[in-house]
């Protein structure tokens, strides 16, 4: 019998639901988790006889189809031809603004991060961003970001098509609501429980009484992951693939010996 | 006789406003370290679309008054040092952009109008901190509202310089299907390349070369460096030195490891 989804494998597979039914997915250079995820949704796809999925990892020689140089991927985006892609955040807000600059006050903060990529960007073009920062803390999720590198809604009369899709911590996930605009709390991974992420979250959001539980992945997906998505993986990200597999076989140790 | 990259190097003067491209994308890491020596100052880096290593050396060297970029950091080393301690301490003036946004700024240049207007950008910190992006109101929209949208002003540098794989002694360089690199010697009139090495013919005879070659018309001198963007990788041809780049970044925390670092590295290129 195979050991438990670990937290990675349960963020892996929230990552695969969300980007189910998308045809290309766009993933950042240093996004291993992201790019397992968008890896199992591309496995499940195939299994399910379901339309092949597109994978493009930027700085990728194998995982990459782009011919035009590095501003493909934008006049790609603004074709509408990506239909997932993935910020992170060293800050993010209730209604979904997302900070890559720094903190404190612009341009001399107290921390700069290395800047906005390009976010500013993407984030009106493509449908459904995933916000994913496996850091879920108060300094993280702050009630007001310091700087907007891309606003999480936008006035009405200024075109945009794109936007927050679903915030994924370490804690939760969580879907957006851009009408009022907010966060609502749809799922708390295994171990973790309301009071810990309402603490951990810098603004309010909504959810249930009771939230379920972010359900592991069935025997057959944990298998792809370990297997199919690991082998993908290590091309790409090698440290990571390598730790995955470490960080199995240390649970599965833990299991034997409790 | 003089080293062929002391003449590129010369040909990069105090001040000027230089395109360097992405850390993937072939970065003249050699020349930089030439610039270094010569004590270029004053520039103003426009980053195509990022900057990494190459960006943060310059920094740390007091040589860069100006950063526009869509972002600086040294990847999986992590943060850059230099840079981040620059900002904060005001010393580079930053513009920042996002990747698009100085695509679209080449581009410009590229096709001599003076801007190219881009979607996004209404509503962020860096819209209100670049006053040289103007906003209008849509003139050949359909419908009756508003539809504002924001103009890119046409980039201008006065120099480009890259490393690519190869050029031929016509002076035409092999740049595969890195088209950023042919989008940087468009918008500038000097493109000073470096490569690992010289190809014997005419990259133009054969159709599979000629399509991802820059021709010599565009390009302004060629000198030959091998493993010219080492510490970092050259696509296609090998992998960044993983190893050197965390080096960098600890030694760079602090301005001193910055200077022992580069001291070091420099009495090593000189050996």
């Amino acid at each position: 019998m195979s050991t438990p989804a670990t937290a990675h494998e349960i963020l892996i597979v929230s990552i695969a639901r969300l980007l189910h039914g998308t045809r290309h997915v766009a993933v950042g250079a240093a996004s291993p988790i992201p790019a397992a995820g968008a890896m199992l949704a591309r496995a499940l796809a195939e299994a399910a006889d379901e339309p092949k999925l597109r994978l493009s990892i930027l700085g990728s020689v194998t995982h990459n189809f782009f011919t035009n140089g590095s501003a493909e991927l934008f006049d790609c985006a603004a074709q509408g031809r990506i239909d997932a892609f993935f910020l992170g955040g060293g800050q993010i807000d209730g209604t979904g603004n997302v900070n890559l600059v720094g903190v404190g006050d612009y341009p001399q903060g107290k921390v700069r991060w290395p800047g906005s990529f390009g976010s500013a960007f993407l984030y009106f073009h493509i449908p459904r961003v995933i916000l994913f920062r496996e850091e879920h803390s108060p300094r993280v999720m702050v009630e007001k970001v310091d700087f907007i590198s891309a606003p999480g809604v936008s006035e009405k009369g200024i075109w945009r098509k794109g936007g927050p899709y679903a915030l994924l911590t370490g804690k939760g996930l969580f879907g957006f609501e851009c009408e009022r605009p907010g966060f609502h709390l749809q799922t708390l991974h295994p171990g973790h429980t309301l009071e810990e992420v309402i603490a951990a979250t810098g603004f309010d959001f909504s959810h249930d009484a009771t939230p379920a539980q972010t359900a592991p992945p069935d025997p057959t997906t944990l298998a792809l992951i370990r297997g199919r998505v690991t082998d993908e993986l290590h091309e790409s990200y090698p440290d990571f693939a390598a730790t995955l597999r470490q960080t199995v076989t240390q649970h599965s140790l833990k299991e034997q010996t409790t | 006789m003089q080293h062929p990259l002391d003449r590129l190097a010369a040909q990069v003067a105090p001040g000027m406003k230089l395109a360097v491209p992405v850390d993937y994308g072939g970065v003249p890491m050699a020349l930089t370290r030439a610039i270094i020596e010569r004590d270029i100052g004053n520039l103003h880096l426009v980053c195509v679309p990022t900057g990494g290593m190459q960006v943060d050396m310059l920094i740390g060297a007091g040589l860069v008054k100006t950063v526009e970029t869509s972002a600086v950091s040294l990847g999986e080393a992590g943060g850059a040092p230099r840079f981040n301690a620059a900002v904060r301490a005001g010393e580079v003036h930053m513009l920042d952009a996002t990747c698009p946004a100085i695509h679209a700024g080449l581009l410009a240049a590229q096709k001599g109008v003076p801007f190219v207007p881009i979607r996004g950008l209404l509503g962020t910190d860096l819209l209100a901190n670049r006053p040289d992006w103007r906003v209008i109101d849509n003139p050949v929209r359909e419908e009756t509202d508003s539809d504002p949208i924001v103009l890119i002003p046409a980039i201008h540098p006065d120099a480009a310089i890259f490393h690519a794989p190869m050029a031929d002694r016509f002076g035409n360089v092999w740049i595969g299907r890195r088209r950023e690199l042919a989008a940087m010697a468009y918008a500038t009139q000097t493109t000073l390349v470096t490569v690992e090495r010289i190809f014997d013919g005419d990259l133009m005879d054969d159709e599979m070369t000629a399509a991802g070659t820059l021709p010599a018309l565009y390009v302004t001198d060629v000198a030959q460096v091998e493993k010219g963007a080492w510490p970092l990788g050259l696509w296609g041809e090998y992998e960044g030195d993983t190893a050197e780049q965390h080096r960098y970044a600890s030694a760079a925390r602090t301005a001193d490891g910055f200077a022992a670092y580069m001291a070091d590295s420099q009495q090593k290129g000189a050996a």
